[in-house]
């Protein structure tokens, strides 16, 4: 199967694979770096000590995420109008804006699509096409900022083995997605956002607080004690439309294997660990490979990364930039 | 005895290592029972809701209605007296859907051009329902109904082709009219937030009720207030001692919005709109029976 076929099913929830063919340059890269072993921990440990560790991207993400959401709170509280709505659908000074995976609930509970929802709903999909599908989640939805949160929480539980990380399995989602969809067709309501903490933190957000903040709240507190990131990581629907519909996207992070080390610093961070599978010793086929379509293009791994074997990468544009 | 059928050999994989995976397997299973299970418990508010809840204009039948919202609340956004509420965890699938609760704040159409219908982005609220869906009987309102505030406009009727409920005199013995009183003060008492578009204080600023006190000999605050022509009435009837009394006739241009109730003194209020409900005739309340002298036992 093509690397992007493998990819894909990764996102589904399929075991990462061994590369079948590594190409020669790859091959020599292997080769060179580990000729020397005394070469090559001296320079390990020389680019570790002269790592600036950073927040850069999180920072930044965090100020986008913060942005964009509370420029729907104050589009309504203080009546500048730009961006109206919530989440799932709203008005950016007046283009039907509408998030794909509420408009697919809507489509297959109510069976009928309006001129409107259709515009909102393409120009949100191309808008996402360009900025890699998953872009979404992590600078963009309000529970992976309040998630980002409970993480460092549970990880420091874990650090004093107060809790241990329950892992599920990945596909978990993809069923979740199936069943979602099958809900709406078959009971004609949109059964997921009764349980989406996206839309119920961005109407909190905007109209106020309602019960339904206790059950994020309750979410929040099974990824503390329970499950590390589990909404994010093996249910959120929202995640795997969004992932799918960026699976061509040109903004993508990237992995180059000949400036890395190997040592898993980014599959530590990372909430979707299995597209750093490549930086696994021997798992790169190609001298740069992109991570796939369920990279969030977070940035966590970017700033951890203490070599720079991890960058953004807008295809095409790469040489200019 | 059979030979044992030789099975294609797996992998091999330590006991460890397959149990580990088959707990994994059953958490995920687990997992997704719970999530979906919870989210069905939606089904319970829709489906036990005694009282329907009282929608924006133009809103499609209630199965419909939850359907197709996306629960964005931009109709929220757009209404100047802020009479839409989206609603909460208890309405189950109505999670973020709209809602008015006309007793703390009516719709009296003071936008004039029934804008959250406009601002609807998936049709839940609609100017025209598309054929397909289906007009439920005496929803449809006869005529485009004429706003009071418009009447001397150019286009004085109001974009909308069904009501989303009607209003019944639910407590007559309650109604001030009905007991021959007037009324004096602010309709809701000083406390009172909800709001109204007057139009003889601001045609585009609604005030709250609080600032608009009335002096009336006798109360006809529903009919006073009613934004829609020819909803509601005053109409005289005979009480049991022979007395004539006036009491509010709801009439087939009743839309459904609201205010009646919002305005409404007495406490609970007298008048009440049946969300969701439709137009099945006039109801008035029946003249006292004539006093027949008794028969000479």
């Amino acid at each position: 199967m093509s690397r992007f076929a493998d990819l894909f099913m990764g996102m589904l929830g399929a075991a990462p694979k061994k590369p079948e063919v590594v190409s020669e340059r790859v091959q020599t890269i292997m080769f060179r770096k580990y000729e020397d072993k005394d070469r090559y921990i001296k320079e390990k440990t020389h680019a570790r000590d002269h790592h600036l560790v950073s927040h850069k991207w999180r920072n930044r993400r965090w100020a986008v995420l913060l942005a964009v959401n509370l420029l729907f709170v104050f589009s309504f509280w203080l009546d500048i109008q730009i961006l109206e709505g919530a989440l799932t659908a709203s008005r950016f000074v007046g283009f039907h804006l509408i998030d794909l995976n509420s408009a697919l609930q809507v489509m297959l509970a109510h069976k009928h699509i309006i001129v409107n929802l259709f515009i909102g709903t393409f120009t949100v999909f191309l808008i996402w096409v360009l900025l890699g599908g998953r872009t979404f989640c992590s600078w963009v939805c309000p529970y992976h900022l309040l998630a980002e949160w409970a993480e460092a929480l549970h990880l420091k539980l874990v650090e004093k083995k107060l809790v241990t990380d329950h892992e599920f399995h990945r596909g978990t989602r993809t069923v979740f997605w199936l069943l979602f969809a099958l809900l709406a067709i078959v009971t004609g309501y949109t059964v997921f956002e009764t349980l989406s903490p996206t839309g119920i933190l961005s109407r909190a957000l905007i109209y106020g607080p309602g019960l339904a903040l206790g059950w994020v709240g309750l979410l929040l507190v099974f990824e503390i004690v329970y499950s590390r990131r589990a909404w994010c990581r093996y249910v959120c629907p929202i995640g795997l439309t969004y992932g799918a519909v960026g699976a061509l996207s040109p903004l993508r992070v990237s992995f180059h294997v000949e400036h890395c080390f190997h040592e898993g610093d980014c599959r530590k961070v990372c909430l979707v660990p299995h597209v750093l599978d490549v930086t696994v010793k021997g798992r790169a086929s190609e001298e740069s490979m992109s991570l796939g379509p369920d990279c969030t293009r977070c940035g966590l791994c970017v700033d951890v990364c203490p070599t720079g074997a991890l960058r953004y990468e807008v295809k095409g544009l790469s040489q200019l930039l | 005895m059979n030979a044992p059928v030789e099975k294609p050999k797996k992998p091999a994989m330590s006991l460890e290592k397959a149990a580990k995976a088959r707990r994994k397997f059953l958490q995920s299973v687990g997992l997704t029972g719970g999530v979906v299970g919870l989210s069905l418990l939606g089904y319970i508010p829709v489906l036990s809701a005694s009282a329907q809840r009282l929608r924006p204009p133009g809103a499609l039948n209630e199965s419909d209605f939850l359907s197709s919202c996306i629960k964005c609340g931009q109709c929220v956004q757009v209404c100047p007296v802020q009479a839409i509420k989206l609603g909460d965890m208890v309405d189950g699938f109505g999670v973020g859907v709209p809602h008015i609760d006309p007793r703390q704040q009516a719709c009296d159409f003071s936008c004039d051009a029934v804008q959250c219908i406009l601002a609807c982005p998936t049709g839940s609220l609609t100017y025209k329902k598309p054929p397909f869906l289906n007009i439920r009987e005496g929803a449809l309102l006869a005529a485009a109904p004429i706003l009071k505030a418009k009447e001397n406009d150019p286009e004085p009727t109001l974009n909308l082709k069904e009501r989303i409920g009607v209003a019944r005199l639910a407590r007559p013995s309650a109604c001030l009219a009905v007991q021959g009183k007037g009324f004096k003060g602010q309709a809701r008492g000083a406390g009172f937030a909800g709001k109204m578009r007057y139009m003889d204080v601001d045609r585009w600023k609604p005030i709250p009720i609080a600032e608009h006190p009335y002096d009336l000999p006798l109360c006809d605050l529903c009919v006073r207030e009613c934004p829609v022509k020819g909803a509601i009435e005053l109409r005289p009837f005979v009480v049991a001692d022979g007395t004539s009394r006036m009491q509010p006739v709801v009439l087939e241009p009743c839309v459904g919005c609201g205010v009646c109730e919002m305005v409404c003194p007495a406490e609970p209020a007298a008048i009440v709109v049946d969300a969701q409900a439709t137009w099945h005739g006039e109801v008035a309340l029946a003249p006292a029976p004539a006093v027949t002298p008794k028969e000479p036992s």
